[in-house]
């Protein structure tokens, strides 16, 4: 029998069929586990990951390396071959726990025992997510708008399936027999399945075109951003510094999402300005024009910002006080905040349905945290929003997009049971479903959309609803072939 | 020349606000926090940003990869930058600012001007090249590469002993494009006790390095008699480590256009860029509309740095014409005799718009190609003399001879 011998620190060790830097290969256990959960994975990612392209050659990043000049390295990978890896930032020795009840006391190695429960849901909803949204994108291919988007949909797929190896891994390492059946029980449940949904409701609606997909990865990635932040400032250090290469990752999915909006919101403007037509509101010459009519864009906004809001729960959680005061989940960029880190006597504002109206109340900070999360992800969603408008006010059209009331569409929390418009005055159920339309998108809009979804896979050529992106994937010309298709 | 560290202009590293999608991921990366915003921008502090390089490679836009070279006391300030939409063009800078841009290192940017001066005026880079990085790496604080091949690339019955050298740099990132040199800081010092002078050699290898990904590089190096750089390159072993600098050169890059023709003329180890440009074209650019054109001239076959490896690049990527002077029993033929005999071919080249010329090599070539170019001009009806300089000044015309 050999000793394995630990790859540099850093270095991610391939000798396993598992990539991690973790030194799997001293860890049987582990190890063993993660080699008998892997076909079960595999199997969901031939029948459940992206339809028809599972052949192709995509030119993929991979990591090689956590450190920073080596963990993207490009090369073309056929999906199924992708080196899914487990991946965790440097262990810093001195790490702390930065808030709650423990603050100060050095960061956990280990899940403590009166925290196990607690920390395993984080885990699972977490991972929930990340299969789910491989499955809702699984038809895209068949009409991506051009090779390059093609490319970030299946780079956006691979790393939401590493980003399920790592809350797996966490399963089997930390959680013993109950987290191996949660590890399986992520690869059961389905998007969108009567009997086994996934656990939360964004992640179990249709993504049925691009526009789709762009919105989702702005606004649903989103989430998961503000969600793995708050998670990379756990006490728990393994859930820590998982989360925290994770985010690395996870901005590329805002990318997609920024820029693919971006692009269609620049085409449409452009086409516009060609066709001479001012008025944004002519809906029927600008679709005749073959993109998409500023006020629809508008409306995909309102429904995914809308359902994204749904994701952080409750404005008012006892179960999010819990996890802050057990050092579990903390706030966005916890330690950039300068306070006492433990919230006992502080106060928050939180918009509520108090008495038939829409206002702000003061609520104990504690239990306000996932209202205070959601206010952190609007202003980072604004952003990118205004620019979006830079584009349409560079063309010189007369428009702006808005994020719509927090009020609005809402199926979870304080709005749930009260229809809102997006300016967020009350609004009966008779007038609701007379103007719900106006608001979100309707079948018509999504059959105009689907019609413009023509594949369009001509090395350099972009769908005439999108404009091509100003730079390349790895500093690519134009006209790179980021994926060989070979389709029979 | 001589340009001291106050008055040389600075590399500044900068943030396309147009691209960047406030990811907080260079912020989060940032070894020396250099990177920090406000609710509209990401900025560099030019002030602490070292050049590191740790924030390139994990940003998922390319926002971060901007580069402008400011002219001392014109530095953008980190208030400047939160307010801008859009990244500022890079500024005209003065003669003598331009004259230390290819390498902000003195001594090299001496070198470089130097080997540039053929050109007849100021070098400009050709308009669709890639923006190189120059100047990562100083004699004051140099990248060590591992030497992981040193092949002869000359019949051993020749006495012309050229090697092909390929360097390793690890996971350290040198990013280069085909035409620019690095530099090599040589051991020991001379016989008055200074230092050597660093020695300057044109990477032979396409930008994704020697092997493709391999985060490697190659030169093509002569061994000269007496030559203390030369022979130090010439007996590196496997696994030596040796201190090199740059890279350097923003103007002599190859063009990304994938209809450019590309004249390319060469002798000895000046066929270093030329076999990068033709490694690109064959990796990176396939079906590409322009031509590659060689001449490059050796005294024998024997003599002919990759003669062997060039007997297999195909007609249809590379155009070679291989022309000897001292092959026995046939008359001297020099490069510029073989274009000559190719006037109708090379002027309607050079009627192009797309087309570019390089010359590398020995010096001794300039005299002759430029006589060459000048008469084939004149028997099509075409005039050198005005060509030459406005395909310079839209970046087609390069000379780098030494």
């Amino acid at each position: 029998m050999t000793t394995p011998t630990s790859p540099p620190a850093g270095a991610v060790d391939y000798s396993t069929k598992i990539p991690n830097n973790i030194n799997l290969a001293d860890d049987s256990r582990v190890l063993k586990a993660l080699e008998q959960w892997h076909p079960g994975y595999i199997d969901w990612w031939m029948t459940m990951g992206p339809e028809g392209f599972q052949t192709s050659d995509v030119y993929l990043r991979t990591a090689i390396s956590i450190d920073p000049k080596g963990w993207a390295k490009f090369d073309y990978v056929k999906m199924p071959e992708y080196r899914w890896g487990i991946l965790l930032a440097p262990q810093d020795e001195s790490r702390l726990v930065n808030f709650g009840a423990s603050k100060g006391e050095k960061a956990w190695q280990e899940v403590p025992g009166e925290h196990r429960a607690a920390l395993r849901r984080l885990v699972v909803i977490q991972g929930d997510t990340e299969p789910a949204s491989v499955e809702q994108q699984r038809h895209l291919g068949t009409t991506a708008p051009s090779l390059y988007d093609m490319r970030n949909l299946f780079q956006v797929n691979v790393e939401e399936g590493r980003h399920l190896w790592a809350m797996v891994y966490l399963l089997h390492k930390y959680f013993g027999k109950d987290g191996r059946e949660e590890a399986d029980g992520l690869l059961q449940r389905r998007s969108g399945d009567a009997d086994k949904p996934r656990m939360l409701g964004a992640f179990n609606e249709t993504t049925p075109d691009w526009l789709s997909f762009f919105m989702f990865t702005f606004f649903t990635d989103r989430d998961g951003k503000m969600q793995l932040e708050s998670l990379a400032q756990s006490g728990f250090d393994p859930m820590s510094r998982t989360c925290r290469f994770m985010l690395t990752e996870e901005a590329h999915h805002m990318f997609v999402g920024e820029t693919g909006v971006s692009r269609a919101i620049e085409r449409t403007c452009e086409a516009m300005k060609g066709a001479g037509i001012e008025d944004p509101y002519d809906i029927n010459k600008v679709r005749a024009l073959g993109v998409i009519d500023l006020p629809t864009i508008q409306k995909k906004a309102n429904l995914h910002f809308s359902l994204s809001l749904d994701l952080f729960g409750s404005e008012i959680s006892t179960n999010a006080a819990n996890f802050y005061n057990g050092g579990l989940k903390g706030r966005y960029m916890e330690t950039k905040i300068e306070d006492d880190h433990a919230l006992t006597n502080a106060k928050y504002p939180v918009l509520k349905f108090v008495d038939g109206q829409i206002r702000m109340v003061e609520e104990p900070a504690l239990t306000a945290l996932n209202m205070r999360l959601r206010d952190d992800y609007v202003k980072d969603c604004q952003g990118g929003v205004n620019r979006w408008n830079k584009v349409i006010e560079k063309a010189g059209i007369k428009f702006a997009l808005t994020l719509p009331s927090v009020a609005f569409h809402r199926h979870i929390g304080e709005f749930k049971d009260v229809k809102v418009s997006p300016d967020g005055k009350l609004l009966s159920e008779t007038d609701w479903a007379k103007l719900r339309d106006q608001w979100i998108p309707s079948i018509d809009d999504g059959a105009f959309i689907e019609s413009l979804m023509q594949p369009c896979w001509d090395r350099g050529k972009y769908a005439g609803w999108i404009s091509a992106p100003k730079v390349g994937i790895d500093n690519k010309g134009g006209d790179f072939e980021y994926v060989k298709i070979h389709r029979a | 020349m001589t340009i001291s560290a106050s008055t040389a202009p600075k590399k500044q590293h900068l943030i396309d606000p147009e691209i960047c999608i406030r990811c907080n991921t260079c912020e989060a990366t940032c070894p020396v926090g250099a990177v920090t915003h406000d609710d509209t921008n990401y900025v560099v502090d030019v002030e602490k940003c070292n050049y590191c390089m740790d924030c390139i490679s994990p940003c998922p836009t390319g926002s971060i990869d901007n580069w402008r070279t400011v002219a001392p006391g014109r530095v953008y300030s980190l208030q400047e930058q939160l307010g801008w939409t859009e990244l500022p063009k890079q500024e005209e800078l003065s003669e003598a600012d331009t004259a230390a841009m290819e390498a902000l290192e003195a001594e090299v940017g001496a070198l470089l001007a130097d080997a540039h001066k053929g050109s007849g005026g100021k070098a400009v880079a050709p308009a669709s090249a890639a923006k190189p990085s120059v100047n990562l790496f100083s004699r004051a604080k140099p990248l060590t590469a591992v030497v992981q091949g040193n092949f002869r690339i000359t019949a051993a019955s020749s006495e012309s002993d050229i090697r092909h050298i390929v360097l390793g740099y690890g996971d350290q990132q040198f990013p280069v494009l085909e035409g620019q040199s690095i530099g090599v800081v040589l051991p020991g010092v001379r016989a008055d006790g200074k230092p050597h002078d660093i020695r300057l050699y044109s990477i032979a290898s396409a930008r994704d390095g020697e092997k493709r990904n391999g985060n490697n590089l190659s030169l093509t190096i002569k061994r000269s008699a007496g030559g203390v750089g030369s022979n130090y390159m010439c007996e590196l072993k496997v696994g030596d480590k040796i201190n090199i600098t740059g890279p350097f050169g923003s103007t002599f890059l190859m063009p990304n256009d994938i209809n450019a023709n590309i004249i390319m003329i060469c002798t000895g180890t000046g066929s270093a860029p030329f076999r990068a440009f033709t490694e690109r074209r064959r990796r990176a650019m396939e079906g590409a509309g322009g031509k590659l054109v060689m001449y490059f001239g050796a005294r024998t076959p024997e003599e002919l740095p990759y003669f062997g490896p060039l007997q297999k690049v195909p007609q249809s990527l590379l155009e070679k014409h291989l022309v000897y002077s001292r092959l026995p029993g046939q008359p001297k033929e020099y490069v510029q005799d073989r274009m000559r005999k190719h006037g109708p071919a090379l002027t309607k080249l050079l009627r192009d718009g797309g087309t570019h010329v390089f010359i590398c090599g020995l010096r001794g070539m300039e005299a002759g190609v430029d006589e060459a170019l000048s008469d084939i001009c004149r028997a099509a009806g075409l005039d050198w003399n005005a060509l030459k300089p406005d395909m310079r000044s839209s970046g087609r015309y390069h000379v780098e001879t030494y």
